[in-house]
Parts: C-alpha cells; structure tokens; sequence
C-alpha cells in the first residue's frame, strides 16, 4: 500500500529563484502545493525609520536602496512628494531629464525581468541577451551622474547633472537598436511552444480580485482594468506624449509578460517624443531654498514605476527631516496575492508565478 | 565613557563662556547692533502685518473644487453610519485638495465597509496604509481612490497610544493585510479582526516596535 504524507518544503532565503532573500515555505501534497507562507524581512534595513533623522537630500540615496532595478523611479517619488508640499516649480530641461531617465530605466528595468523570468523557466541565453542591452543604459546613466545602480540622481528642484555633450544622441541611438532587439526576442522567444505551455493559464485571477488585493503596474492591468498612473493621474510631463497602455484580458503569467514586453516598446515611443521635445538650454535646478523644509502637514504621492504603484507618504512637522515617511512599494503589496495563487498549484509553477508577478526584495522589505 | 567626556567637554566650553573676559568693546558693540536690527526688524514686520490686517480685511478663500466631494463622504457617513463616526474632516490643501476624513474609531469597520461599498463613493483600490506616531496619539491613514471615478480620499483613525487598536479593514480591502501587518510590527498597533496578526519585518521574537518614538534599540551602537 501507497502512503502519502504531507511534505513541508522550504524555498529560500538563498535561492536564485527568489530574486533575493525572500523565502516561502510550502505545504506539498505529492507535487501539488497545499499552503504557501511567505516569510519576509531578511532585507529589512529600516529605511523608513532612518530617514526620520535625515534630511530630504540625504534620504534620496536610501530610496536607490529599496528598488535597486529601478532607482531612478524611487528618487523621483520622494523629490516628487517634497515639491508637492513646498510648491517648487521644476525647470522644463529638468523635468525632461528627469522623463528621460526615468523611461529608461523602466526599459532596463523591464528588461532585467525578462532576462531573469526565461532564465526562472529554463532559458539561459535571453538572460545573456537581456542583460547585454540592459548594460548600454547603464553605461548611459553612468555617464550621466557617474553610478551604475544606485544614481543618486534626483534633487528636490531639479536634477544633480546636466546631460553630458553627446549623451542625447547615445540615447537616440539607442531607440532604433533597442526597437530591433524587441523584434529580436520576439522570434527568439514570445512564440516558443515550450515557454507558452509554461505560462499560459499559470497564476490566473480576475480584475475584482486584482483591485482587492491592491495590485498596480502589470499585475493589475493583466487583467483588463485600464490603470496606468502616467495615463490615469499624469503626473511629471507624461500628458504631453502618445503612448498606449497595453491590457491584457485573462489575468496570467502570459498576459503579463506580453504587457511588459509591449511597454518597452511604449517607453522608446515616449522617448523618442520627449528627445524631440527636448528643451535646448535652460537650468537643470529650480530655485530651492537653502535648507529644505516642507511646511507642517501630510502628502502622499504616487507615480507609476516599472512595478506598478509606488507612493510616498510624508508627515511633516516643518523641519528639515520628516516626522514619519512611509513608501508604499508597489513589489510588497503585489507579493500579498502570491499565497492564494499557489494553492493547487504544482511546484514548477512556483517559480513562473513568483517570476511573473516580478518583485524587488529589497522593495518588499525597505 | 564617551558620554561622560562629551559632558566634560560640554561644561568646559560653558565655563569658558562665563570666565571670558567681559567682551572687547568692539564685541559688545556688533552685539548691540545686532540686537538693534534685530528688534528693528520685529517692528518692520509687525507693521507690516498690522497694515496688512487693516488695508485688506482676510477675505475667505474661495472653497476648494474638491469641498463637494468631502461634503459628500461626510453627508453618507453620518446618515449611513452614526452622527459621530465623523470626527473631523478638511481638505488637505498641500496634497492637491484630498478630501481627508477623521473617522471615529469604533465606527470605522462600518465607515470602511460604506466607502467601499455605496454607489456615491466606490472606493474600491486602497493605495497606500500607514501608522504614524503622533506621541500624543497613534494614527492610521488609508488613501483609497476609486478606479471608475478617479475621486481620492485619506481616511484616518486615531488611537490611543497605550493598547492601541483599530479595527482591521483586511475584511473589507484584502490588500490592507500586508499593510496592518506591517503596521502592527514596526507601530505596535493591534488591528482586531486580522485574520493573521504576526510580525513581518523584525524577528518573531524581536522586543519593541521600532518605529515608535520612544523606541530604544538594545545596542545603540549598531
């Protein structure tokens, strides 16, 4: 006689499907997945705590720290929220640096997740691929204020660095290849049999459930609900450029890459506007008061980062550090509807649904 | 031994202050003339207010566009709820005009069921949960907006800062779970009706809740 009993399997911390020091313990049934628990908090580094005793200036190299993919978004949304409580006017040619970065590092952003998702699955050569034309925008932003991840790059009032001579024109160069290599990972990749009978179907959920659960960036829009904060509450000069926000309709792993492949596209369209509309001279820093203090009061902003919303609440006092400031990080909300997700689902899928709901661990825990 | 020596030094440069010799005439001079200037400008600008104040009396500002919509939440919690599930309500004008409501905290689990409910208001995508200590109290803010209509809100709840509790809205939104959960490990904040209150950041076994004001870390070093 047969007798089954059920397994406790640990994932994690240190595994490289995690995508960091994230761990789920899972309750399996043969290959079946009973229960999953997320355990969380091996990043924590009490981001939030210590930028009560900073200033605003020193606490935007702490949000390069949450999402380290994409940095450039968490900078802005703390400058942001800072010049919506002072009332600063940003300088157009700032404002268009800052669109610009920001777009590109949603492709790089996008594109490490694609290099790592197909490598999850088994693909080793889009990984080479992806991280190979990742590597042109950050040898760009390097130029551009001298880091490869962590920039720094954002002021309350502008931005640190001019654009260097030339740099405009690496990006526009950038554009057309980028636009050929999309092509390129299409034929290689978005209509192979073996990865779409990997994530068709996988880690499906409607758009009630999505809502509920508080889901932004591609995790909600996979499921048809038209919500892109640069479209839905514009916000910097995103109303000033065409672009489309891609939906999906089934709400799985496959509508979800389908949509980030297809925002890329949207981000080099935008670019490709924005580097026309490009102001030719002017000031890279708006007028800033010496030491920056936001007046008593609270401010929550919101911008859409390549993971979907993320937002900064400030609490100030009218001093020079604030009373308390909270991030909502789109990677930790989205991470809730992971348990729900695996229930019944086999243990190869784990690692397509974890993937596919793309999470920085370092945003998860702050 | 650090602190000790930091006192010393401390009182040194006091002692300092006290047996320097009375200033030269030139130091006394500058701060007399400091003083002076100072008080002259005290007096320019208390002017200035005065004839302010009298050239225009303040005129009231023109209501925010968005004061229909907050007379709109508050008019449905009090008939739907009770009288007093409304604490305070304003815009918050440095955020854009967001409609900010103080709910009362034991009506707030009836108050979140009707702003996420009723047809007026739908406001169905909680955003953003935050606990912020306030020393005197706790609080608790929910900025929720609704997809269809694109309106926003702030909802706070206050509480007490000893045994402090508010009811959980995971029945209501599920994404707050992760959201009170956190709340309650670094804040402290119990929410009731959670259905899986545990720590989420620190240790299960960690002492404290580190976001509190009065939070001591064990090894102040580190």
């Amino acid at each position: 006689m047969i007798r089954t009993e059920e397994l406790l399997l640990n994932v994690g911390p240190q595994h490289p499907s995690t995508h960091g020091v994230f761990r789920i313990v899972v309750k399996l049934d043969g290959e079946v997945i009973t229960e999953a628990t997320p355990v969380m908090g091996y990043l924590h580094r009490g981001t939030e705590k210590i930028a009560e005793n900073l200033n605003f200036t020193q606490i935007i190299p702490y949000t390069d720290r949450m999402d380290y993919v994409s940095a450039m978004t968490n900078n802005y949304v703390l400058v942001h929220a800072v010049e919506t409580m002072m009332g600063l006017e940003v300088p157009l040619r700032a404002e268009f640096l800052r669109l610009i970065v920001m777009e590109l590092q949603r492709v790089a952003s996008h594109l490490v997740w694609w290099g790592t998702y197909l490598l999850d699955i088994g693909a080793m050569s889009p990984f080479l691929y992806a991280f190979r034309d990742r590597e042109i925008i950050i040898d760009l932003f390097n130029e551009l204020c001298g880091a490869r991840l962590t920039y720094n790059y954002m002021r309350v009032g502008g931005v640190k660095w001019d654009a260097p001579p030339g740099w405009m024109d690496k990006v526009r160069d950038f554009i057309p290849y980028m636009e050929n290599k999309l092509q390129e990972y299409d034929n290689l990749v978005s209509g192979n049999e073996i990865f779409l009978a990997r994530i068709k179907g996988i880690g499906q959920y409607d758009a009630a459930t999505a809502i509920d659960y508080g889901l932004s960036g591609a995790n909600l829009r996979c499921t048809g609900v038209d919500w892109d904060l640069r479209k839905a509450e514009p916000y910097s000069l995103y109303n000033q450029f065409e672009f489309d926000v891609p939906l999906g309709k089934k709400g799985d792993c496959y509508d979800r890459y389908r949509i980030r492949m297809e925002e890329i596209r949207q981000s080099l369209r935008i670019l490709k506007q924005a580097l026309q509309q490009f102001p030719e001279g002017g000031e890279t820093m708006g007028k800033v008061p010496r030491v920056i203090r936001p007046p008593a009061g609270e401010v929550y902003v919101r911008i859409e980062s390549p993971r979907g919303e993320i937002g900064c609440h400030i609490v100030s006092k009218g001093k020079a550090e604030p009373y308390r400031l909270k991030f909502r990080r789109p990677s930790f909300v989205n991470l809730q509807i992971l348990p729900k997700l695996l229930v019944g689902e086999t243990m190869t899928n784990l690692i397509t649904i974890l993937g596919g709901i793309d999470i920085v661990v370092g945003e998860v825990d702050c | 031994m650090s602190e000790e020596r930091k006192e010393e030094g401390k009182a040194l440069t006091d002692e300092e202050v006290e047996a320097a010799p009375p200033a030269d005439a030139e130091r006394e001079a500058k701060l007399k003339a400091a003083a002076e200037a100072r008080a002259a400008r005290a007096a320019a600008k208390e002017k200035a207010d005065a004839e302010a104040a009298e050239a225009e009396p303040p005129k009231p500002k023109p209501p925010s566009p968005k004061q229909p919509e907050l007379d709109a939440i508050i008019a449905l919690l009090k008939r739907e709820v009770a009288d007093e599930a409304v604490e305070d309500a304003y815009v918050n004008e440095l955020n854009g005009d967001m409609p900010t409501v103080i709910v009362n905290n034991t009506h707030w689990r009836a108050a979140a069921e009707l702003l996420k409910r009723h047809k007026q208001l739908q406001f169905d995508y909680l955003r953003n949960v935050s606990g912020v200590d306030y020393e005197t109290h706790m609080e608790v803010v929910y900025h929720m907006v609704s997809l269809s209509s694109k309106r926003e809100a702030a909802v706070k709840v206050k509480t007490e800062r000893e045994d402090s509790s508010v009811y959980s809205a995971t029945p209501v939104w599920a994404t707050a779970n992760w959201n009170e959960r956190e709340i309650y490990d670094l804040l402290g904040i119990d929410f009731p009706g959670h259905p899986d209150l545990r720590r989420i950041m620190m240790p299960d076994d960690w002492v404290g809740h580190p976001l509190r004001k009065d939070y001591e870390p064990l090894d102040s070093e580190v």
